[in-house]
């Protein structure tokens, strides 16, 4: 008998599940706010969804309602993309080390 | 582009993903971790848009939605103060949800384009897969505005609760988990929207009657359903990328979840169903606060007890973030180290409205991330501490959590401040915390009591100090 797909994403997916398990264990404490703006900003690949409903036309056919919730959900995801990458971003540099020698 | 070429690029994709919150183990990687983020998230964009026949009309609309998108993102993040950042990741907890809720129905109602059947006779797996993804993002999104909402002080923090509210949602539920069922065997429009509609009502139910304090556990939950959503539309869309990305996100806030907890030594239950904190302020308790006499002190003499001290740990709580004292603070400390006196910082793992919320202040008031200690790091060195400036922070300081097995925070782990030599408080009245818990460190002969907005009191510390 043929193995339905389905039970091979379903390995992948539990599979990843025990391998965030690992990795979220070994985020450091001070890290969590942006351990959360980042999951966010990856949850945010839900874009690629928002992308073939964007293109779901058919050849001729105009702009459908699919469209036009796809490009709505494109929006979003990139406010969150861009917004949750950059602010990240934004948050990484500013946690410095102790400086060697105090200037002041 | 081949449908395999494609499911390898997702998987790489999901791989950087990995990486990416790899990277945050410690600060030194967490940059690099952030660029492989950005690199998997331009692949599966570039990927998806090669694997899609494209059409001039809707390629026009979606770059113009992109980049409306990107500008807006790129805005907020650059102007949103560090102390909003609860409120921000809430906020973008909702987009992900209504993101998917939107997919999900565009999915619904175009199924061909989506390789998953025709209208009202898609596949069965899909369906159901369809189903879970659209009520997970549907739940994710009104319950984030909630918690926005709460959190940007649009709506009062305090719990919401009505009689019956209980059986309302275990009803929500049943009625949620019957139309997935239902959808089965009758893929009828109605049905679809009668799942989002009961969907959005139950994600406005279960928060609203959660209070401030409780937020951390909140955001957690909400950011574990964002992923749980991503992955219930990837399997809908037989992607690898949001089945992995969905599975690490669910598993990070549902972790972020547990510690938070943990922090409170709460279970999960008793956090969602809510209520805390709104029935122990009776009225004998607070006769009994006033008649205890308390040590009221001012800057001056909070100045003069650091400057002799030799050694001071800094406990920062929400009121440190709310009164936007954390450069204050800073500036206070670079004044004490001048005068020989060793300085830590002590973070409780709930401080703050989020997980990591004090650490993230901290930093940006440019403090090294080495001088700030968790709670299990730091605690055995209060007993040879000479001051704790507790600031904005009380729950988390309270002995009785250890003492009363009555008391609601009793078992909570805590910061020892009690065993410093002496306790100053930064607090703007009496008021008990979140908990609703008198603190009896407040009446210690070797605690002083600031009675102050924090952030005004540590500059006047800093006028004293030089």
């Amino acid at each position: 008998m043929e193995i339905d797909p389905f039970i091979f994403r379903l390995s992948i997916f539990i599979l990843s599940i025990f391998i965030g398990y690992f990795v979220v264990w070994s985020v450091t404490p001070s890290l969590h706010t942006p351990l959360m703006s980042v999951t966010n900003a990856i949850s945010s690949v839900i874009i690629v969804g928002a992308i073939i409903a964007s293109f779901s036309s058919l050849e001729g056919s105009g702009i459908s309602f699919s469209n036009i919730l796809g490009f709505v959900a494109v929006t979003l995801a990139a406010i969150n993309i861009f917004g949750g990458f950059l602010v990240t971003q934004r948050m990484l540099q500013m946690y410095k080390k102790k400086e060697k020698k105090k200037n002041k | 582009m081949s449908a395999n070429l494609s499911s390898i690029l997702f998987l790489i994709t999901g791989v950087l993903f990995i990486l990416a919150l790899r990277g945050l183990s410690s600060p030194e990687t967490s940059r690099m971790g952030n660029f492989f983020g950005i690199t998997g998230m331009v692949l599966a964009i570039v990927v998806s848009i090669l694997s899609v026949d494209i059409f001039f009309n809707n390629l026009i609309y979606f770059i113009v939605a992109l980049s409306i998108g990107g500008i807006i993102g790129g805005i907020i993040a650059f102007k949103i103060p560090m102390t909003a950042m609860p409120q921000l990741v809430a906020g973008f907890h909702s987009l992900v949800g209504l993101a998917a809720v939107l997919v999900a129905v565009s999915a619904y109602y175009s199924p061909d384009s989506f390789g998953l059947g025709t209208f009202q006779d898609i596949k069965t797996a899909s369906i159901i897969e369809m189903g879970l993804g659209v009520s997970i993002g549907a739940i994710t999104f009104t319950g984030s505005i909630i918690a926005f909402m709460k959190l940007q002080g649009l709506m009062s923090g305090s719990p919401i609760a009505f009689p019956g509210q209980h059986y309302l949602n275990a009803l929500l539920g049943i009625l949620i988990v019957s139309l997935i069922g239902y959808l089965i065997v009758n893929q009828s429009t109605q049905i679809f929207w009668m799942l989002i509609i009961a969907s959005l009502l139950i994600g406005f139910l279960i928060i609203i009657p959660i209070g401030g304090a409780d937020m951390p556990v909140v955001i957690s939950m909400l950011n574990s359903y964002s992923g749980w959503a991503a992955a219930g539309i990837g399997f809908t869309l037989e992607n690898t990328a949001l089945i992995i990305t969905g599975a690490l996100v669910g598993s990070s806030g549902a972790i972020l979840s547990y510690i938070m907890c943990k922090g409170m030594n709460r279970s999960f239950l008793n956090v969602i169903l809510g209520g805390f904190g709104t029935d122990s302020s009776s009225s004998s308790k607070n006769e009994k606060t006033e008649k205890k006499p308390v040590k009221n002190g001012n800057a001056e003499d909070a100045a003069f007890l650091m400057k002799n001290a030799s050694s001071v740990i800094i406990v920062p709580g929400y009121g440190m973030a709310v009164a936007q004292a954390q450069h204050a603070l800073r500036e206070m400390v670079d004044k004490l180290k001048k005068n020989d006196v060793k300085v830590s910082y002590a973070i409780h793992p709930v401080a703050g409205r989020m997980p990591g919320h004090m650490n993230v202040l901290l930093a940006e008031a440019n403090v090294p991330y080495d001088e700030v200690f968790e709670l299990d790091d730091i605690n055995n060195d209060f007993a040879n501490t000479d001051v704790a400036y507790v600031i904005g922070a009380n729950d988390v300081t309270n002995p009785v959590a250890k003492t009363d097995p009555k008391s609601p925070i009793f078992g909570m782990p805590i910061l020892d401040v009690e065993k410093c030599k002496s306790v100053l408080f930064v607090k703007r009245s009496m008021s008990p915390g979140y908990a609703g818990v008198d603190n009896e460190l407040f009446y210690r002969d070797n605690t002083l009591m600031l009675f102050a907005d924090a952030k005004k009191m540590t500059e006047n510390i800093v006028k004293y100090l030089d």
